[in-house]
């Protein structure tokens, strides 16, 4: 498994790809800081960056990695060797490489910044570890898909989908809930609402970093109180880490199931 | 004119004279503030030394100079009220009062100045108070450079820093108030000037009025109270360039507007609160040069409230500029600068060439359901908020700011 682990990751480090993603971050970086003198304002602009963008771009470069790399996949196959080494290996190779351009592309900007002297430092190593796990989530749902669906243009479809899903429709619909069954006590139900979407999950965990006052209000207790704690973090990180395991369980699951 | 001013001079001069000076402490002729007070007449001037005294009850009933010198402690041993002033012309200066009794019934004071005029209390220091200073039915009176710290937990059993009742021109200056209920409270006090007080760390309020008019507060510092300032029932306060701060918490803000007409509210800066100002039934006021900034909600308004103008004000990075609970606006605003702004100023006049919309679509919906607030900054409710931007439906359509400042604005 490591070893094609290694392959993918330095296939996809020779890629243009992983250097425009790179590049993107570090830009984004270097723009917001210097050019912009509020560093809280950066670090929201930077959180809608990771809660929105970076979900995006793992689902659609799992999905195209899948895809790009199928005739290889399938040479691979018919070597001795194991199946769910083979599509782990591929899924960790992409992950990680993406991981490491946003780790590295907004890190660099902050670190020359003079982020280890900042307080800010807890701050935005949650908004790097959230970015990491929505990383990690994003690419392994792309990989069930690819692997679900032999066409491409469906699979880039659903993939599109669930991303917009879970970034857009999902916050709708549970608007939605929130104000049809407003007369019921509700801070059980949004807490469990946020936790069952993995980007509604990073958003609330970065906010509570940053603009709690709002949160704070009156209703805004519960949630403070929740996610505030360390309970509510680790119970935090414990599901965001079910939304990584359970997509690559079922990588292995299908991926001993699927005929090529 | 000449022998006018002859005889002035003789008044003068001849005033200290006549008045003696009594000197207390423990090994003086006289051993206690209140056998002193006894023996002193009208216009003399108590003098009392370094030392603890345990009395209670003093009764100041006449004109009494009472200085303390090197800060002499009376403890009152929580037996009841300490000092009582019911004679004009009293000064009370550099005492140290402490223990003032606690009770269900009666309101025990540190010192209470009770039909008084031309009273003066300053540097005094109060501990462990139930009500500091207390001054009722009083006038043309001075209250400065005091320190109050309580040590206040629950509203029930606390008592105000200082609290003035049916009083007039009481001058409140340079006062520190810590761990009361309430640290300034005004109640059917009129003509008052409140400036530079500092006062944080209380359970309830920083600054209260109730039906009072007339009044003016400056330059004070409110931080970290259950909330503010707290203004009801009033005409004509004005409110001159205080700072509200940190006043943080599930029902805080920093300043309570409730039944307010005709105030002037300039120059102040409210940060770091949940709600900076929250407004309910209040017409007539003028918003100007304010900051807002890093606030949950600069403005709340709650309802009822016409006329109020809101003009060269900085939004600065609240979490909701203004929220209203109805579509209904008669409130005016107008060259305010607003952070969220994103229009753009092809004339460079300095002023957007498309108004600002402060009251979105989502502030709305959490003045509704207040859990909803668990989708802050989620891209389902930026994309709603564009869409009720362009096309109003739930927020007021006429609240505009037809020209939003497209740099903070400085005065």
């Amino acid at each position: 498994m490591l070893k094609i682990l290694k392959y993918s990751f330095y296939d996809l480090m020779r890629s243009r790809w992983s250097y425009v993603y790179f590049a993107f971050y570090l830009l984004l970086g270097i723009v917001l800081l210097f050019l912009n003198n509020d560093l809280s304002k950066a670090v929201i602009t930077l959180m809608n960056v990771i809660i929105i963008l970076v979900p995006l771009i793992g689902t659609i470069f799992g999905v195209m990695y899948y895809y790009n790399s199928k005739e290889f996949t399938e040479l691979l196959l018919a070597q001795p060797l194991k199946r769910s080494s083979i599509f782990l290996g591929q899924y960790l190779g992409v992950a990680i490489s993406l991981s490491m351009s946003l780790i590295l592309g907004l890190g660099l900007p902050f670190v020359f910044y003079g982020l280890f002297e900042s307080s800010a430092i807890w701050d935005f190593s949650l908004l790097l570890i959230t970015g990491t796990f929505l990383t990690l989530i994003f690419t392994a749902l792309a990989f069930n898909i690819a692997l679900s669906n032999e066409n491409k243009i469906k699979g880039f479809g659903y993939a599109i989908l669930l991303w917009l899903f879970l970034a857009v429709i999902y916050d709708g619909i549970f608007l939605l809930v929130l104000i049809g069954f407003e007369e019921y006590p509700l801070d059980k139900v949004s807490l469990i609402g946020t936790m069952l979407n993995p980007i509604d999950l990073s958003r609330t965990l970065i906010l509570l970093k940053l603009d709690i006052s709002a949160l704070l209000g009156y209703t805004g207790a519960i949630f403070k109180q929740f996610f505030g704690t360390n309970y509510g973090l680790i119970v935090s990180f414990i599901a965001l880490s079910l939304w990584v395991i359970v997509p690559v369980l079922r990588i292995v699951y299908k991926s001993k199931k699927k005929d090529f | 004119m000449k022998k006018l001013v002859v005889f002035m001079c003789v008044i003068l001069m001849t005033g200290p004279i006549i008045a003696q000076t009594l000197e207390v402490c423990k090994t003086c002729a006289i051993t206690s503030v209140q056998a002193a007070i006894i023996q002193a007449k009208a216009f003399d001037t108590i003098v009392v030394k370094k030392g603890v005294y345990k009395e209670h009850n003093l009764n100041v009933d006449k004109p009494l100079t009472i200085i303390g010198r090197n800060q002499p402690v009376i403890d009152g041993e929580l037996k009841g009220e300490i000092i009582t002033i019911i004679s004009d012309n009293v000064t009370i200066d550099g005492l140290m009062i402490k223990n003032v009794g606690t009770s269900y019934t009666s309101d025990y004071a540190a010192i209470r100045v009770k039909r008084s005029k031309n009273f003066t209390i300053q540097n005094v220091v109060l501990e462990k108070l139930f009500f500091g200073i207390y001054v009722e039915r009083s006038s043309d009176g001075k209250i400065l450079n005091n320190k109050i710290i309580g040590d206040a937990v629950e509203e029930y059993n606390s008592g105000n820093g200082i609290q003035l009742w049916y009083s007039k021109n009481i001058q409140i200056e340079n006062n520190t108030v810590q761990h009361v209920r309430d640290g300034i409270y005004l109640e059917f006090s009129d003509f008052c000037t409140i400036k530079n007080n500092l006062s944080s760390l209380n359970v309830r309020y920083g600054l209260h009025f109730m039906f009072s008019n007339d009044d003016v507060y400056e330059d004070n510092v409110f931080s970290n109270n259950g909330a503010g300032v707290a203004v009801m029932f009033s005409k004509r306060i004005k409110m001159y360039n205080n700072l509200f701060k940190d006043n943080w918490g599930t029902a805080s803000y920093g300043m309570l507007l409730k039944e307010i007409n005709d105030a002037e509210i300039i120059g102040n800066t409210f940060h770091d609160n949940t709600i900076g100002i929250s407004i309910e039934g209040s017409n007539r006021i003028i918003y100007k040069h304010n900051n807002f900034r890093n606030n949950g909600w600069a403005i709340k308004v709650r309802g009822a409230c016409y006329t109020n103008t809101f003009t060269e004000n900085n939004f600065l990075y609240n979490s909701f500029d203004i929220a209203y609970n109805s579509n209904v606006n008669d409130n005016t605003f107008d060259r305010n600068y607003w952070s969220s702004y994103t229009g753009y100023d092809l004339n460079k006049n300095g002023i957007g060439d498309i108004p600002y919309r402060p009251v979105k679509l989502f502030s709305y919906i959490v003045n509704r359901t207040p859990e909803t607030i668990i989708l802050l900054r989620s891209m389902f409710i930026d994309i709603i908020d564009f869409s009720e931007k362009v096309s109003p439906v739930f927020t007021p359509d006429d609240l505009l700011d037809n020209n939003p400042l497209m740099k903070k604005a400085i005065w």
